[in-house]
């Protein structure tokens, strides 16, 4: 099922055609806003000498911390009478980046959301609890707006009060839920404790966090749903960037809508599909805020191949933040990589640590600490210098480095709660 | 007896290979009066296992993994050897002719003679050989 068949399937030739004149008039409307003036002359770039898709490479990237110097309304390229809404991000570190909204913006972002709900086969005949935060979080709204244009029975349920969430999906019959995945997992503790089986409920959109392909399982077993992934993030909408369809393989992002480019973080070079790195993206209709190689900070690649849905080109499931990113003997290795090897392998415990010391010879040394889990000691030495020569393995695989692994008493590793602090990088400055 | 009666349950204790870990060990055995009759340290990178034949391997067992210690048994046999030139060769070279690997081995010496303590490929053949050769095999009894 699709929402928008012509722009879902768009053929590459037509769809590099209109992400050019897309891109060419994103470009006019950066001249709004005076950050992007004084940047391009800076960097000498002249709107005229982008004539092809390629020449995106030749602009300047923005970062988080620009959008932050604009606050609050510094990156609007309309006057404030044409911003119907405002959004804002959570602001963690110093004050929150604001996001504004044409009329226009508005219909776009909730016809992408439309897109996506269609995708895993949601209509008009479905019940909709949108159980995340309604406010200034663009999560909230996003899918509102998104699942009213389909037509769905909306509940804004927001969060909180479990048992009378669990009690409105089955009274209400909803088939459909959209939260966080931590919620869904706290969702189906207290549906079981209550005693309700959540017959209703097919469909389960998770986001704003990320989730293993474990947690997927147990949400869709726990739940009775099948799950798939959201991502988005304010400074581009909102959710509705990518999403997952019924392959649940990949998420598609709308390449209609935002030029995606995947670069090394520490180069700004671009790579190809199969290469993992940093998403950046050029949103092509944004109008209240345009912006220019917004680098997301999320570590994602392109696949290689076509889905067999028959949209076009995918991404993959986020692995984890730039900033988390290790380089070793220059090659860049993600904490979310090493979990990934580890929670394949039932012997191994869940929590890990990562060292990193310059070595002999200056080079760089990474040790990973393991548990092994206690059912799995057979007493004997060698099955478990087998064992931690696999994991060596495993870990060469995926990382294409060489890492010391050290095999540790179960329960000896420090246990996180909330961030986890699992990479100790000892190298120090050269 | 039966050739289950020789096969003697050694208590294998993975441990970090750092300051201190068999000291906790011992410790703990010695609060719960678990004596060692004879044991040994294996090591690889960063890791070891620690093996120990003990009177009373249940209360050992119990004991360390309540302090966290990762524990298993693991089925070894005792054979009492010659403490002289050649003692050694015999056993060995009995079970090299039965076709028995020895996987690793350790020994202690009393004062009734030498007793080396086998880990094998298979138990059975080597209780069968070493009987048939005249050979003394303790019981597990003697270690519980």
């Amino acid at each position: 099922m699709y929402w928008d068949e012509k722009h879902e399937t768009m053929r590459q030739a037509e769809l590099e055609a209109l992400q050019l004149r897309r891109l060419r008039e994103t470009l006019t409307r950066v001249q709004n806003v005076e950050f992007y003036r004084d940047l391009l002359e800076r960097e000498g770039v002249r709107a005229e000498e982008i004539r092809t898709l390629e020449d995106v490479r030749r602009l300047p990237f923005t970062k988080k911390q620009d959008l932050r110097s604009g606050y609050p309304f510094g990156f609007f390229a309309v006057p404030m009478r044409d911003v119907v809404r405002i959004h804002t991000t959570s602001g963690t570190t110093g004050k929150p980046t604001v996001v504004g909204y044409t009329r226009g913006d508005l219909d776009n972002w909730s016809g992408l959301i439309a897109r996506n709900m269609t995708m895993v086969g949601l209509t008009a005949d479905d019940v909709f609890q949108n159980a995340v935060n309604m406010g200034m979080f663009t999560g909230g709204l996003g899918f509102h707006y998104g699942a009213e244009k389909i037509g769905m029975t909306v509940l804004p349920a927001g969060t909180g009060n479990t048992k009378r969430q669990v009690e409105m999906i089955d009274d209400f019959g909803v088939t459909a839920i959209h939260c966080t995945p931590s919620y869904a997992m706290h969702l189906a503790e207290v549906a079981e404790e209550m005693g309700s089986d959540l017959a209703s409920l097919k469909c389960g959109i998770f986001g704003a966090e990320a989730w293993s392909d474990a947690t997927r399982s147990e949400l869709q077993d726990r739940l009775g749903v099948t799950a798939y992934d959201s991502y988005g993030l304010s400074e581009l909408y909102g959710p509705g960037v990518a999403f997952e369809c019924p392959e649940q393989d990949g998420l598609h992002i709308w390449h209609d809508s935002y030029l995606v480019e995947i670069i090394d973080p520490v180069t700004g070079e671009p790579l190809g599909p199969g290469e993992r790195g940093e998403l950046v993206v050029t949103p092509l209709v944004k109008e209240a805020m345009p912006l220019l190689r917004y680098r997301t900070g999320d570590i994602t690649m392109l696949y290689e191949d076509d889905c067999p849905c028959g949209r076009t080109m995918r991404i993959a499931r986020f692995s984890g933040r730039v900033d988390d990113m290790l380089i070793i003997r220059g090659i860049n290795v993600f904490p979310s990589q090493i979990e990934h090897v580890l929670m394949a392998m039932p012997e191994v415990g869940d929590q890990f640590m990562v060292y990193v010391d310059r070595g002999e010879r200056h080079l760089d040394e990474m040790t990973i600490e393991v548990e092994i889990k206690r059912r799995f000691f057979s007493g004997e030495l060698a099955d478990l210098a087998r064992l931690q020569e696999r994991i060596v393995r495993a870990l060469r695989e995926a990382l294409e480095l060489r890492t010391h692994v050290r095999l540790v008493e179960p329960g000896s590793l420090p246990r996180f709660e909330g961030k986890s602090k699992r990479v100790i990088d000892r190298r120090g400055t050269l | 007896m039966a050739a289950d009666d020789y096969i003697i349950r050694q208590i294998s204790v993975f441990s970090e290979n750092r300051p201190g870990r068999l000291a906790a060990i011992a410790h703990a055995l010695e609060e719960e009066c678990v004596n060692i009759f004879a044991f040994s340290i294996a090591e690889a990178s960063g890791f070891g296992v620690v093996r120990a034949l003990v009177d009373h391997p249940d209360r050992a067992y119990e004991r360390l993994t309540s302090e966290g210690f990762n524990v298993a048994f693991t089925d070894v046999i005792a054979v009492r050897m010659r403490d002289e030139p050649g003692g050694l060769f015999e056993i060995a070279n009995l079970l090299g002719e039965a076709g028995v690997n020895i996987e690793y081995s350790y020994a202690y010496s009393g004062l009734d003679g030498g007793v080396l303590i086998l880990r094998v490929d298979r138990p059975e053949d080597a209780i069968a050989a070493i009987r048939g050769a005249g050979k003394e095999l303790i019981a597990s009894s003697a270690f519980a």
